[in-house]
């Protein structure tokens, strides 16, 4: 039980997965304009990469047992597309209320890198299926922490600031995931029991 | 004659593009992970530059060559699949040859596949134009991106470790700056050049139309 909440907390801090390994940039950067497309984007990350992190755990202890690991990537993608166009199909059919909150987004997830790395962390770190469960849920909810703070200074900064032009944009985008990501570094050590 | 210098120029258009004014990092902003990730040294660097122009150019001359038979509803997932055999295929590679390396890059060899920028050329171009042009456009995408990732990874390595490519060139007094070897590092380094290079293009982006 104590490796599970260190996992999850320290995923959301000193070992973030958006602002200390530099995953999932991409949407970080091109969704990160307001702070309610941010949220968007963050919650449906949230639901597929603990899904398809719970999903690709069993498949990995199966492809070990065959001695076929070196097909991992191939699978884990296919897996990561097969449960993304489930859950849109699903989202769609019996809640489309939420579909309609983050539906689009759901697509774009499948290019995700978070969704991808976090299939391959499990296999480098050797986790266990529960300590896989809490990885996956902390890192994706420490994306999430980082696209919404991007996103909340991105809003205030657009309208306050009178920026360059060349670094207006994503410029800037990049020096604020600096010093955040500064701070989120500065959590290393951190110890809670 | 006339024919060669149109596909002449058409393919200089294309590489000079890919290079310059629509470079897949500083203007689209795409593959910024790896580019990130990667870029604390210059030898990593090289390494995943090489391995994703690899990967670009043989998916595109795959995608390509099979652009007429690919039914449009399932086309992604028919890039993904061709995708991560190349991808594995590098994988495989730098393993066999160069451990260091592969242990350096850990997971993000993987990570090639969701790399937006061997996706993007797969749909954007390798779908609808013809094998030689595909080759030039993945070649030129791939060129573009090792060209970021090895400036990116200059500056860092020198400021971090005082070396390039492990030789020393700072000098023994030099003050390393960690935090350049770590992803704030990256993240600032990366923000500069992309302002500079803007500056340069004269590439302004619009902050209306960002949405």
């Amino acid at each position: 039980m104590k490796s599970v909440i260190e996992i999850i907390i320290s995923s959301l801090t000193n070992q973030n997965i958006a602002l200390v390994y530099i995953l999932g940039m991409c949407p970080l950067i091109a969704i990160s304009t307001n702070v309610k497309n941010a949220k968007g984007m963050g919650i449906a990350v949230v639901f597929v990469v603990t899904l398809t992190g719970i999903i690709n755990w069993p498949i990995y202890a199966l492809l070990k047992s065959t001695g076929t690991t070196n097909l991992s990537l191939l699978v884990f993608i296919i897996t990561i597309a097969a449960t993304v166009q489930f859950l849109e199909m699903f989202l769609a059919k019996f809640l489309p209320k939420l579909y309609n909150a983050f539906g689009i987004y759901l697509p774009l997830i499948t290019v995700n890198c978070v969704v991808l790395a976090v299939s391959l962390f499990f296999v480098n770190r050797e986790y266990s299926f529960v300590e896989t469960a809490a990885f996956s849920f902390g890192s994706s909810l420490g994306w999430m922490l980082a696209i919404i703070l991007l996103a909340g200074i991105r809003q205030k900064l657009a309208k306050y600031a009178n920026l360059p032009k060349g670094l207006s944009g994503k410029a800037i985008a990049f020096i604020l995931l600096g010093i955040l990501s500064l701070a989120f570094i500065g959590f290393t050590g951190l110890s809670i029991f | 004659m006339k024919l060669i210098r149109v596909k002449y120029t058409k393919s200089f258009n294309i590489l000079k593009d890919g290079i310059s004014r629509s470079n897949p990092i500083v203007i689209a902003v795409l593959g910024i992970c790896s580019a990130l990730a990667v870029t604390n040294k210059v030898e990593n660097a090289i390494a995943m530059g090489l391995g994703v122009t690899f990967v670009i150019m043989a998916s595109s001359l795959t995608i390509s060559l099979i652009r007429n038979i690919i039914p449009p509803k399932v086309r992604m997932v028919t890039y993904m699949v061709v995708i991560s055999t190349y991808v594995i295929s590098v994988q495989a590679f730098l393993q066999a040859f160069f451990m260091p390396i592969a242990d350096a890059l850990g997971a993000y060899v993987g990570l090639i596949i969701t790399n937006c920028i061997v996706m993007g050329r797969q749909e954007a171009f390798a779908v609808k134009n013809p094998v030689k042009y595909s080759i030039v456009d993945g070649f030129a995408s791939g060129m573009g991106y090792t060209f970021v990732l090895i400036v990116v990874a200059i500056i860092r390595e020198l400021l971090a470790f005082g070396t390039i490519l492990n030789m020393p060139v700072m000098g023994a007094g030099w003050e390393k700056w960690v935090v350049m070897a770590m992803a704030p590092g990256g993240f600032f380094v990366l923000g500069l050049i992309i302002w500079g290079m803007r500056e340069l293009l004269k590439y302004y982006e619009n902050q209306e139309t960002t949405s």
